[in-house]
């Protein structure tokens, strides 16, 4: 299948059939040569498509929703190529009519490649060309200077492009801004930064429309807001069919914890065998190699199936995608890099490993299978563990009902702000008044007071230090009224740390190829083919000799050469599994609040596996089933210690910051606590003292996020890389210096340690405000857990049990275990260091 | 690192032989280097007691503000936050004779950039007692004008004092910014340390915004080919690391497991 034919208007068409009843609009808004060209396809434009077309061609700015296979890319181009196709000639001297940005490189490249059919065959004479990371610099600047009608890029390009000379002349003719799979990209600190271009492009071409293609969303208004004060919603009608969405009850024991779904891999093979082309999602990268691995292993058809992870390799994922698109995979295991609108191929079932974590997440995933409107998407969800079973539950059931979950609106990030900031004066540059308006007319900054924008302002001029120590050493300079960079090189350096995204450091993985070592000479190892990336902390937990999964293969570590880790294909029954920062989603507040309900509820039990309700009934019948509104806390004693175990559901993130608080309440309560874990849906703390004679309503009074927070934050290993990232966005710390483009690695600063000396000598300075409200909103969930300690205040059901409950199992079970007074860590590592070479030096008894 | 060296890795003891239980809050600061007894303090510092000397190495003031005059806008309190640390020394220890073992100032510009009141403290610091500024490689002519006597090496208690290594014989030496990367059970830890072999001895860094370099890197090596002792700074003392502990940095710039 040829992917040109079949985007952007999704997959047989986006166009209605004729006779559906939109003839009359079609011939009021579309030229004839649109209407021909459409009818030669047998096709009809859509009433959303049109209306959307309408929309453009009156300068309004627009936001459309519609669900995958709608023909949304077409939509947002219509309006633009109806203007270009009236104009009468060449224009006098080229200039950009149409921005379009997606959050993806590929995507750009594939709907230049669709755009390329109906131009053409309609000759309609309109220049398109992408810009990414990767277009050579020839070309882009044969782009600035001669740019095309249409121009497909992404919101770094863009940051870029306003942080360059003559950017204000360069847009002054945009007419109209594309923004595609908004919904990915809003939510984010890319969103952020690309608000921030919007609003510049805004004042640089007045006359410009915006238009953002989003995927169904919870909240279609807080969306428009994003793209502009003056957009309007349009709703594409729900013409799909309901997902048909399946709970895979494995034959196999569901296991009490674990992600895996080792157990269901038998089962999900099957339903690969069974149908044409399959994808398997998962939530991480690691339960993506051990899967694959495990599927492989299953594998007696000798089946194809592929493995696909933002970790591997550009040529090995493209080599994968094409395979994807030519019909020849018959499965293909990934993670979320597949989530976005990039239609591969003929999918006709999708699988989702271990539960989705929200119901749009799930529905953006059921939307790869079936990529039309008409026809029912196939899914199954295989739960990994008994919580999940529930969870799953849940998500089939909103998925039934329609019913969609989303981020709450941001605030824009003041890292991401500085960087903007520095940007505008790397062009143009700007006046402060001029520029503060500007700002606020990004809906992630509408809230901003001119307090707070002076601050960032100082900080980028200066560093925004309190003795003003640096004023000689500005960045930004004042000519008049405007505002710009000092220097050529400052610019420079400002340009070259572009972007919202800071990656882990990096390694790449390559085989080792063997050179040489004939007659008993060491054989020399030289770095061969780059099967991808991998983070630089997992590495440093192994040791050259041992076996790690990745790209789908067992490898031997052979050692670590620059940038370089090589590595030799070996086999080996137990390879460690890489972990990855991040890439765990937490479950959505709208699924917990659903299977909160579902346990309270007994009339919901029977729907559920026979070893899930009956993990539920001997749970009512040993401890309790909480009402949903109600917070059930266990006490027990169990192997010497004593633990408290509750069970609020609101995400691994939310449970550790609870952790860490009760933690240190209990401390001072006297209940010597020594650890903590936290699972998706359960805390379990342990300690030396009986913790049942507490007054449960107290320890979880909500003033708890008052009381050691800000402290325990600013210790904790999280809070520094927070700051690292706001450190490096906010241009504080230049990742990348002129003359020193080689390796990309170039922090050569410890941000830790600017991290301790701001805190102790200026503890309101703007980069720790910027990095503590990252930490609240996104690592701590804190403003989840203020919800559920305030919704259960008065609300505590507390069991003293004399034994474990059955609920208390899986989070037993959990892994990664935290040990309390994390700042005491370092020291005993420290005293065990020493301690061993004492024992080794003196033999003590007894070792 | 050679296994046999295990027993070489233990702290030297001055006067006692072994005692039978471990004085673990002192014994392993205590370290002999040649003929003479000096103290590793967890702050970075050393004590020759012999001599009354405090020994504070690589301060590197006002490196944030040379950062700075190139566009990156490091905070400009690394200087105040390191005279804390060495007045607080100071004050602790009441030396005769402080030694500053070179790389005290960050570049040629540093003094000039100096706030006025972290002038005053180092006028302060060298105006009370004998202070020597080393000559470091970042700062060849230390500033005269903050007080104190330049040096490009000294002798004290039969020890020289000197910025870059020597010949290694009788010698403490600065410049390399030692620092132990150690494996424990939960984390590794990664902190400054003095490195010595009883010989010679590389002081760590004490400049709030140094960076240090992994005690296994190549550059080592030639100091050290029969092994070398590890002392990690813990926050209320020094540690005798055993080196089955350390583990190497693959950082930019840090050393690499050689194939």
């Amino acid at each position: 299948m040829c992917l040109a034919e079949v985007r952007p208007w999704g997959r047989a068409g986006g166009g209605l059939k004729k006779g559906m009843g939109a003839e009359i609009l079609q011939s009021n808004v579309l030229p004839q040569r649109f209407a021909d060209w459409f009818a030669s396809r047998g096709w009809m434009a859509r009433p959303h498509q049109l209306a959307l077309a309408a929309a453009g061609l009156r300068g309004e700015d627009s936001l459309l929703i519609a669900p995958t296979g709608g023909g949304k890319t077409l939509a947002g181009f219509l309006a633009s190529l109806i203007e270009l196709s009236r104009r009468s000639g060449p224009p006098a001297r080229p200039v950009l009519h149409t921005l379009y940005i997606s959050p993806l490189k590929a995507l750009a490249v594939d709907v230049a490649r669709n755009l390329d059919a109906p131009v053409t065959e309609m000759g309609l004479g309109v220049r398109i060309e992408t810009r990414t990371g990767d277009t050579p610099a020839a070309r882009r600047q044969r782009q600035r200077a001669n740019p095309p009608d249409i121009l497909l890029t992404t919101p770094e390009q863009l940051a870029l492009f306003i942080a360059s000379d003559h950017a204000q002349a360069f847009f002054s003719d945009l007419r109209c801004v594309v923004i595609d799979e908004i919904h990915a990209l809003a939510p984010g600190k890319r969103g952020d930064l690309l608000s921030l271009g919007l609003a510049t492009l805004r004042t640089f071409s007045p006359g410009c429309r915006f238009v953002g293609l989003s995927a169904t969303v919870e909240d279609p208004a807080a969306l428009a807001r994003w793209l502009g004060p003056e957009a309007h919603v349009l709703q594409a009608p729900d013409m799909g069919v309901s997902p048909q969405v399946d709970i895979l009850v494995s034959r196999e024991r569901i296991p009490w914890a674990g992600h895996s779904g080792r157990f269901a891999v038998p089962e999900v093979y099957e339903a690969i065998a069974r149908s044409r082309m399959t994808l398997v999602f998962v939530n991480t990268r690691s339960q993506a190699e051990l899967l694959f691995q495990e599927l492989w292993s299953a594998n007696a058809d000798g089946l194809a199936i592929a493995l696909h992870h933002g970790s591997l390799a550009v040529e090995q994922r493209r080599r994968v995608e094409a395979a994807m698109a030519g019909g020849a995979l018959k499965g293909v295991v990934c993670t979320s890099t597949l989530d976005l609108g990039i239609d591969w191929g003929d999918v006709d079932l999708v699988i989702q490993m271990g539960a989705p974590k929200g119901a749009s997440r799930l529905l953006q995933r059921i939307g790869r299978a079936n990529h039309r409107m008409d026809e029912a998407s196939r899914a199954i969800l295989v739960p990994t563990n008994r919580f999940e079973v529930l969870e799953c539950r849940a998500a089939e059931a909103a998925v039934e009902a329609g019913e969609l979950d989303g981020p709450a609106e941001r605030t824009g990030a003041l890292d991401i702000l500085a960087q903007h900031v520095m940007g505008r004066a790397c062009g143009d540059g700007f006046a402060l008044t001029a520029l503060f308006d500007e700002i606020c007319s990004a809906g992630p900054y509408r809230g901003l007071d001119w307090e707070t924008f002076e601050r960032v302002v100082d900080f980028v001029a200066t560093g925004g230090y309190a003795l003003r120590t640096y004023d000689r050493f500005h960045r930004i300079v004042r000519r008049g009224d405007v505002w710009t960079a000092r220097n050529a090189q400052l610019a420079q350096q400002h340009r070259m740390n572009i972007g919202a995204i800071v990656e882990a450091e990096m390694l790449s993985v390559r085989l080792a190829s063997f050179v040489g070592g004939r007659g008993g000479e060491r054989k020399a190892v030289r770095a061969g083919a780059r099967l991808g990336d991998i983070e630089e902390g997992f590495i440093e937990t192994l040791v050259p000799g041992d076996t790690f999964l990745f790209a789908g293969r067992v490898l031997r570590l052979i050692g670590i050469e620059e940038q370089n880790a090589l590595v030799v294909p070996t086999s080996d029954p137990e390879p460690a599994i890489p972990t990855y920062a991040g890439g765990k989603f937490p479950l959505s507040t709208f699924l917990a609040e659903r299977v909160r309900q579902m346990i309270h509820d007994p009339a919901q039990w029977p729907a559920l596996p026979a070893p899930v309700r009956e993990w539920i009934e001997i749970q009512r019948e040993k401890s309790a089933i909480p009402p949903p509104d109600h917070l059930l806390v266990e006490t027990f004693p169990r192997a010497g210690r004593f633990y408290l175990v509750c069970y609020p559901f609101e995400g691994r993130l939310a449970h550790q910051t609870l952790g860490m608080l009760l933690t240190r309440r209990l401390e001072r309560l006297g209940a010597r606590p020594l650890g903590f874990v936290a699972s998706e849906y359960a805390l379990a703390i342990w300690s030396l003292e009986d913790m049942a004679g507490l007054d449960m309503g107290r320890l979880m009074a909500p003033d708890i996020l008052g009381d050691d927070l800000e402290e325990w934050l600013d210790e904790s290993f999280m809070m520094k890389r927070t700051f690292r990232a706001c450190a490096l966005i906010s241009g504080m710390i230049a990742r990348r210096q002129p003359g020193a483009e080689k390796t990309g690695r170039q922090v050569t600063f410890s941000t830790d340690l600017i991290f301790d000396v701001l805190r102790s000598h200026q503890p309101d300075h703007v980069l720790l405000q910027a990095a503590r409200a990252d930490a609240a909103e996104g690592l701590l969930d804190i403003r989840r857990l203020a919800d559920m300690l305030s919704r259960v205040s008065g609300r505590i059901d507390h069991q003293a049990l004399t034994r474990i409950s059955p609920f208390a199992v899986p989070v037993m079970l959990e892994i990664g275990r935290e040990r309390v007074a994390g700042a005491e860590v370092g020291e005993a590592v420290l005293a065990d260091a020493e301690e061993d070479l004492v024992r080794d030096a003196f033999g003590r008894p007894g070792d | 690192m050679r296994r046999d060296n295990q027993f070489a890795a233990m702290p030297s003891f001055d006067h006692d032989p072994v005692p039978d239980s471990l004085p673990a809050a002192i014994a392993p600061t205590v370290l002999r280097v040649a003929d003479a007894v000096v103290m590793a303090l967890p702050e970075g510092g050393l004590w020759i007691e012999a001599a009354r000397t405090l020994v504070v190495s690589d301060l590197h003031f006002e490196k944030g503000s040379s950062y700075a005059a190139r566009g990156q806008m490091l905070p400009p309190y690394d200087t105040a936050a390191t005279l804390t640390v060495v007045e607080a020394l100071v004050r602790r220890w009441k030396p005769e004779r402080v030694v500053s073992l070179g790389d005290s100032f960050h570049d040629m510009g540093a003094a000039a950039r100096l706030s006025s009141p972290d002038a005053e403290r180092i006028r302060e610091l060298t105006s009370l007692r004998e202070w020597i500024w080393i000559e470091g490689n970042h700062d060849p002519v230390p500033p005269l004008h903050l007080g104190g006597v330049v040096r490009e090496t000294i002798s004290i208690s039969g020890l020289v004092l000197r910025h870059l290594p020597g010949d290694g014989d009788a010698e403490i030496c600065g410049h390399l910014h030692p620092c132990a990367k150690i494996a424990g059970r939960a984390r590794r830890v990664r902190t400054r340390a003095f490195v010595t072999n009883g010989r010679r001895l590389v002081m760590p860094s004490m400049g709030r915004f140094t960076g240090g370099l992994n005690v296994l890197s190549a550059a080592f090596q030639p100091l050290f080919p029969d092994g070398m002792r590890v002392h990690a700074m813990g926050r209320d003392r020094v540690y005798a690391i055993s080196p089955t502990r350390l583990v190497a940095d693959i950082s930019p710039g840090g050393p690499r497991w050689r194939l």
